[in-house]
């Protein structure tokens, strides 16, 4: 059962084959078989997802289904604040706090009725590419249990790789929820910024994040976006406006009628020291989306090759910022310093942060501090965002041609354990493509393009659409989904090792 | 070229208001050179007249009417804290030595 698409668990409550408590408890039970294995989950909230489960049988047996996907069970990355559970961000500076409200989308996602099975592990604050950064210690990767499950929401991402979870909610601030989601062989979005409210998400960099759906379907991305989505009065920068028909799109893509699509191949995003299976796997895509009728250009970025270099400016001056809320005063560690009497409310803080804090944060904290500073600022901060405008003015002109711009999600497979987990620069480059979205806010979606035949791990396809025109995404997403599955004679999951020898 | 320091370093965490300890910030400064020296390359990406974005989509000021809302409760708002007192939070003394 618990191998199934989101929407045929759906179907299957609907139509009464199964009901929200057995679907609930298989999950609890993968969890238990697998994720010592995994550890794709920090908190399990069995009781919890097991009596919502309940409420959610009684609510059918009366009638009233709250939405779609009413009783199918979620996981939820632990960077969103969720009331009665613990929300820690992967790092110890929260160890332990448990939020006194619900981010919106979690209270969407309660109001919906889906069961939430528990919290997943993450770099610490999002920050990082690999869930290494997480001080609780790594996720693996299901294909590979020695290799990295992608970064920062590698622990919703192996969820659904794994079967714990049908669905799950990430965060993508430089592609924390695309680039898991192409090493793990699962589909992520990342919405247009402001299309999904960051009401209680923990914010990294304000101006970049953005909450999003993690699955294993296109469709059952654009049914979780469709209850997410939409405006929030509680988020400043909500975009106050009705979602685009997303499950729409996605149904109609999957007929695989590509007819009439003008696709954009980024010159900047691949070619010479792209992994060679990667680069592959994207050619056979793009020609399957050819053959399905779409037509395509090449289409240069100019301006891309400094989207790295944009980004890790403009993400450390604003998590350097908003990470100095972790100030030990309200909630939260508080460590007192060693050797000092009476320590003043400084040298707490000073003491709590070094203590609480991981190298990743750290390091971007210090770097945020520089690039902010006076004589600095305007050299770093100030220049990158002007980068930004370029950008920005890159995606116009590119969609002034093509309907959406394609690459490969990563530039290469998962990499193992611990190969990058010191070398900062070689961590930031899986980045790479994924990046120049966040900084122009357009969304975009990363669906699986087959193994890499070097080393037979999953690579991943990028779609990226103009502002607002999320449903473009679901569309071409699940025409390829559509066509590759066809190829593959199943889901490409359905190669993936099995880890417990049950299903 | 870019450089920082370790006194430098020493100085920012002052700033960010971390205790680094003397491993870290051996560890720290030449790792954040290093990053310096990469993102050193849109230093002559942009011309002077290209605006600076600070936001990927144009925002203006949005209004509400003033309609109150339930908030948090003081015991909700204090669940979290390291430590309260008489319903407020209890923080060490603020104060330094000098002032």
């Amino acid at each position: 059962m618990t191998r199934e698409t989101a929407a045929a668990m759906a179907a299957a409550l609907a139509d009464g084959t199964t009901t929200s408590v057995a679907l609930t408890q298989a999950h609890l039970d993968r969890i238990a078989a697998v994720d010592g294995a995994v550890h794709a989950f920090l908190h399990v909230d069995a009781e919890g997802a097991l009596a919502a489960a309940a409420r959610s049988d009684e609510r059918r047996a009366e009638g009233a289904v709250a939405s779609p996907l009413d009783g199918v069970p979620i996981a939820v990355k632990d960077v969103l604040a969720t009331e009665g559970l613990p929300t820690t961000c992967g790092s110890r500076i929260l160890e332990g706090w448990i939020p006194p409200y619900d981010a919106t989308v979690v209270t969407r996602l309660r109001a919906a009725g889906l069961p939430i099975l528990g919290k997943t592990n993450m770099d610490e604050f999002a920050m990082g590419s690999s869930t290494e950064h997480s001080a609780y210690g790594p996720t693996h990767n299901p294909w590979d249990l020695d290799r990295i499950p992608g970064g920062s929401g590698g622990g919703s991402a192996a969820a659904v790789a794994a079967f714990e979870a049908p669905l799950a909610l990430g965060t993508d601030t430089g592609g924390s929820i695309r680039q898991p989601g192409a090493v793990t062989g699962t589909v992520g979005v990342k919405p247009t910024y402001g299309g999904v409210s960051r009401y209680g998400l923990v914010a990294m960099a304000n101006s970049l994040d953005q909450v999003g759906p993690v699955t294993r379907t296109v469709l059952d991305s654009a049914l979780l976006h469709e209850l997410i989505g939409g405006h929030d009065p509680r988020d400043s920068t909500s975009v106050d406006a009705p979602l685009p028909d997303l499950v729409g799109a996605a149904r109609r893509g999957a007929e695989g009628d590509m007819s009439g699509v003008r696709i954009g191949v980024i010159t900047e995003l691949g070619g010479d020291g792209w992994q060679p299976g990667v680069m592959a796997r994207f050619q056979e895509s793009l020609d399957l989306l050819v053959a399905a009728g779409a037509e395509v250009v090449e289409v240069s970025c100019p301006s891309f090759v400094h989207a790295l270099a944009t980004y890790y400016l403009i993400m450390p001056c604003e998590a350097s910022s908003n990470l100095a809320k972790f100030d030990a005063m309200r909630y939260g560690l508080r460590v007192l310093p060693e050797g000092v009497d009476s320590p003043s409310a400084e040298d707490v803080m000073r003491a709590t942060r070094d203590a609480g804090f991981g190298d990743e944060v750290k390091r971007r904290i210090i770097l945020g501090t520089y690039a902010l500073s006076s004589g600095y600022y305007d050299a770093y901060y100030g220049k990158a965002q002007k980068v930004r405008t370029l950008i920005q003015r890159d995606f116009d002109a590119a969609f002034g041609k093509v309907d959406v711009l394609v690459s490969p999600t990563a530039p290469t497979t998962a990499f193992r354990l611990g190969e990058k987990l010191d070398d900062p620069l070689a961590m930031y480059l899986n980045d790479l493509a994924t990046i120049p979205a966040n900084l122009a806010g357009v969304p975009g979606i990363s669906v699986p393009s087959g193994l890499a035949d070097e080393d037979g791990l999953p690579a991943g396809f990028q779609v990226l659409a103009p502002a607002l025109a999320d449903d473009r995404l679901y569309r071409v997403g699940a025409a390829l989904e559509a066509g590759l599955t066809e190829k593959w004679g199943g889901p490409l999951l359905a190669q993936a090792p099995d880890l417990s020898g049950e299903s | 070229m870019p450089e920082i320091t370790r006194d430098e370093v020493a100085h920012l965490a002052t700033l960010a208001r971390i205790d680094l300890d003397d491993a870290e910030l051996d560890h720290l400064a030449p790792q954040l050179s290093v990053i310096l020296e990469s993102v050193a390359s849109i230093a002559g990406a942009a011309g002077d007249d290209v605006p600076a974005t600070s936001h990927p989509l144009p925002l203006t000021n949005v209004f509400r009417d003033d309609v109150v809302v339930p908030g948090l409760t003081a015991e909700q708002a204090l669940s979290g804290a390291p430590a309260q007192e008489q319903q407020r939070f209890a923080v060490p003394r603020i104060l330094g030595d000098e002032q």
